[in-house]
């Protein structure tokens, strides 16, 4: 059987700086290929060297045999390869129908030709919709729907232009656990139907569960190959960091302390949360599990003061929280957000510049801001939250990696002093290796008496990590366990209220 | 020799210290004063009026009022806005400052005028003669326009450009119907000064002249050349060196992430357009103790072309987020000594227009380069 696509002696350099060396694989046709590797290791290089982005320095690739060098994106989509990343590219305006088509609308007629058939176009379009078996309405604008119904317009889109092979990369990011199940299920039936994919991402229990052969990248080479039964994850984690990783999360260096940080009582947003009861030790590690739209990263936005509360009082060291975002921090808050490109950073500023903004108000000196504290205060920030950059002042946030930026984000509240700390989805997007290093950080902040709210949507995370989690379900915390009570599929099953779970 | 012939050439480490040269060059904060300094030195030998002293002190004089305008232009860019009204209130402010302090009220030019008989009367306005009390006048009435653009756009999220806008419409024709569109003349000395008094004066000329004819008299430092430059150090420092300065910044880097971080994003907001209407406000006095005379139509027509146009030159992004003091005191030099050189060249207005228009739009895709160039570069 002849490889769908593959790498002979693969190679990139950038400016004599190797991202991908002498990669050799074979990519069978019909299968799914789990392809994992910490940021950097050369998995978007050699992803842009398939879709005719970026070509090959050393060696060649070959599709059904045949030499195949992409000189652009659309040399790669006609050849029948489509990518599905993160950030999607559809038409928010448009409707499911239009976005299919958006390359080639199907026309009218003889002199209404300038015209969209529009009924033509409604009816092939459900006609790809059922072939995928998707239960999605053609006349629908995408803006209306969940990202990952718009993943799946994705999908079908990518098999409207008969691909053969569909590229998924870090697609489950912004989707619930249910889209998820329901986008797996949809790469099975690509498989089914005799499709090639290559899955990307971080969550290695999806790429095990998906895949049926693993790829592992390394400083830009291929470091371990073989069927997904060879792979178990610590494997998969010793295989990518090249070591092993003795424990992803560090041993709590101390234990949490009586005092309260954070108690909220009986906090409620019509429609949001509803009578929300929790409490946040000096030193203690809180995590905050639910599903999607449970209300987790909506009640962390209330603390805040992004969205207001209707009912309930919420204290940090017994004063009542008040006013916005700038009120809080004074009291002693800091919030590390889920989107922090959004809402985190400013990525074409300078890295000191992120670093300094929530204390700049600190740094003043008796002439305005005092240059030379805002200097020592980006640079034992880097060392405290070991950041990997070059030159603080001029490197734009932008050039870091995942994990990196993200340190950014929490070390920027290092010198306003936070007493409570709010971290919505710490590490996601985040490397293994970074991962662990961000745990690490957050232990020594709780050693160090803040109280940390962690929201995750991973449980392992929150398990490994928290000293008790709280469970929401539809705006309430249905259930709390403590961490000798930890129990994965108790605190999944009441996270959709299948069970209660010990009363806290 | 052969074998030297034969050693291949390293052909793209040549071209690329080239094109990074050109890279740092074209991010510079030098950049637009490089390209003043080459547009004048390549004129210069066709175009020899260019540099004479009489024109270089032309060129200077209409360089300052347009930079204290510019000046509060950059801050609104700089946290992503844009200020339309700023020409609507030097014509407000300069009417209604010439109102209160004008000496005398022709009564044949202004009865009609519903101001009359209210603010300003024959023997003069209610505040005649009283340069300071007028000067004060003249920033309140320009800082309640920026207060109300500001509070618009930061409590309501209105659009800055279509607040501005529905200013520009209504304060511009406020300022036209407080005097039914008639000037006010008869300004005191002391106002006058501030647009055209002298502080140091060069003469270019045989020595023994006894008596130094007016037009060799070249002004060198003037009021409005001082005003101008200790208003741009300020704003300077104020941008560069205090915590309001770099939350302005932050605002417009990422509006939701300075939220986040305790940046007090809507008073930064309102602040910068009462900045940007009092820098507005000082532009009207210089241009009207200019013109001798408080006018409702001053920042009439391309005039906001000019503003918006130098300080895009000077780099300011109009996507928010970066902007320095620097690069805009250049983008007015260039914007005015272009000005300049087309009106040289004896070109009509249209034609003027025309060619400003094709170097905005180059400085917008400049803009687009350089950002493109910063990123390409991380």
């Amino acid at each position: 059987m002849t490889a769908l696509l593959r790498f002979e002696g693969l190679g990139k350099d950038w400016f004599g700086v190797p991202a991908v060396r002498d990669l050799s694989l074979d990519i069978p046709e019909g299968r799914v290929l789990g392809l994992i590797g910490e940021n950097g290791a050369g998995k978007s290089t050699l992803m842009n060297m398939i879709g005719g982005i970026t070509a090959p320095t050393h060696g060649r690739m070959l599709w059904r045999g045949q030499p195949y060098a992409p000189a652009s994106a659309a040399d790669a989509r006609a050849a029948g390869i489509a990518f599905i990343h993160q950030e999607l590219n559809l038409f928010t305006n448009l409707t499911v129908a239009e976005n299919l088509f958006i390359d080639g609308f199907p026309r009218r007629p003889g002199l209404l030709r300038p015209f969209i058939d529009r009924r033509a176009m409604r009816d092939r379009a459900a006609e790809v919709l059922a072939r995928l078996a998707l239960d999605l309405p053609p006349e629908r604008t995408l803006d209306s729907l969940s990202p990952g119904e718009r993943q799946l317009v994705e999908i079908a889109r990518a098999l409207h232009h008969d691909a053969a092979l569909i590229i998924f990369d870090e697609p489950t990011t912004s989707l619930t656990p249910r889209e998820t199940d329901r986008l797996f299920q949809a790469i099975e039936g690509l498989r089914a139907a005799g499709k090639t994919v290559i899955y990307i991402s971080h969550i290695l229990a999806d790429v095990q569960r998906l895949s049926d052969g693993i790829a592992v990248l390394r400083d830009g080479r291929l470091v371990g190959e073989g069927p997904v039964a060879d792979f178990d994850i610590p494997r998969m984690i010793r295989t990518m960091i090249g070591r092993d990783l003795a424990a992803v999360y560090p041993s709590r260096t101390a234990p949490p302390r009586g005092r309260p940080v954070l108690e909220v009582q009986g906090l409620s947003a019509p429609g949001v949360i509803e009578d929300v009861s929790l409490t946040v030790r000096e030193g203690e590690i809180l995590g905050l599990f639910g599903l999607m739209g449970s209300g987790r990263s909506e009640l962390a936005r209330i603390l805040m003061g992004l969205d207001p509360a209707m009912r309930g009082d919420a204290r940090l060291l017994g004063h009542p929280l008040r006013g916005g975002p700038r009120d809080r921090i004074r009291q002693g808050l800091a919030f590390v957000t889920e989107n922090r490109r959004e809402e985190g950073l400013m990525m074409d500023a300078s890295i000191r510049d992120n670093l300094t903004l929530p204390a700049i108000e600190r740094l003043r000196g008796p002439l305005g801001l005092d240059a030379d504290r805002i200097a020592d205060t980006a640079q034992a920030l880097r060392e405290t939250v070991r950041l990997k950059a070059q030159d603080l002042a001029r490197q734009p946030v932008r050039s870091l990696s995942g994990g990196n930026q993200q340190k950014v984000v929490i070390g920027k509240w290092l010198p306003t002093e936070p007493r409570l700390f709010i971290l919505d989805e710490p590490t996601r997007g985040v490397d293994v290796g970074a991962r662990s290093e961000i745990y690490g950080l957050m232990d020594r902040l709780a050693a160090e008496g803040a109280g940390l709210l962690v929201i995750s949507s991973e449980l392992d995370e929150l398990m490994g990590l928290c000293d008790r989690i709280s469970v929401m379900s539809r705006g309430e915390v249905v259930a709390t366990f403590d961490r000798a009570r930890f129990d994965e599929r108790r605190i999944i099953a009441s996270a959709f209220r299948q069970a209660e779970g010990d009363a806290a | 020799m052969t074998a030297m012939l034969t050693q291949p050439v390293p052909a793209t480490p040549a071209a690329r210290p080239l094109r990074r040269t050109l890279a740092r060059a074209l991010l510079s904060d030098w950049f637009v004063l490089w390209l003043t300094l080459a547009y004048f030195l390549i004129l210069l030998p066709v175009l020899p009026t260019l540099g004479t002293p009489a024109n270089l002190a032309n060129l200077l004089s209409n360089a300052w009022p347009l930079l204290v305008v510019a000046l509060g232009q950059t801050f609104v860019m700089t946290i992503g806005g844009i200020d339309l009204s700023q020409g609507a209130v030097i014509g407000l402010t300069s009417t209604l400052g010439a109102a209160l302090i004008a000496t005398a009220g022709p009564p044949e030019v202004l009865s009609k005028a519903p101001i009359w008989g209210l603010l300003i009367f024959e023997d003069g306005g209610v505040l005649a003669g009283q340069l300071w009390l007028g000067l004060l006048a003249m920033l309140l009435a320009g800082a309640l326009v920026g207060l109300v653009n500001g509070t618009l756009v930061a409590w309501l999220d209105m659009p800055a450009f279509m607040v501005t806008l529905v200013s520009l419409i209504t304060v511009g024709a406020f300022a036209i119907w407080l005097t039914q569109s008639e000037n006010i003349r008869n300004l005191p000395d002391s106002y006058v000064a501030l647009g055209k008094g002298e502080i140091v004066s060069v003469y270019i000329g045989p020595k023994e002249e006894p008596q130094i004819p007016r037009r060799q008299v070249h002004e060198l430092v003037t009021y409005a050349a001082l005003v101008a430059v200790t208003l741009a150090v300020a704003l300077h420092l104020l941008l560069e060196r205090t915590a309001f300065g770099r939350q302005v910044l932050a605002v417009g880097a990422n509006r939701r992430a300075a939220e986040i971080a305790g940046v007090p994003v809507r008073r930064i907001i309102v602040l910068v357009f009462v900045l940007s209407s009092l820098c507005a406000t000082v532009g009207a006095v210089l241009y009207s103790a200019r013109l001798e005379a408080g006018r409702p139509t001053l920042g009439e027509g391309t005039f906001l072309l000019d503003v918006i146009g130098a300080t895009v030159i000077g780099g300011t992004s109009l996507f928010g987020g970066k902007g320095k003091v620097l690069w805009t005191v250049f983008g007015v030099l260039f914007f005015v000594l272009l000005s300049n050189s087309l009106n040289l060249m004896n070109l009509s207005t249209f034609h003027i227009d025309m060619v400003k228009g094709g170097v905005i739009l180059a400085a917008a895709l400049l803009d687009v380069a350089r950002t493109r160039l910063l990123r390409g570069m991380a």
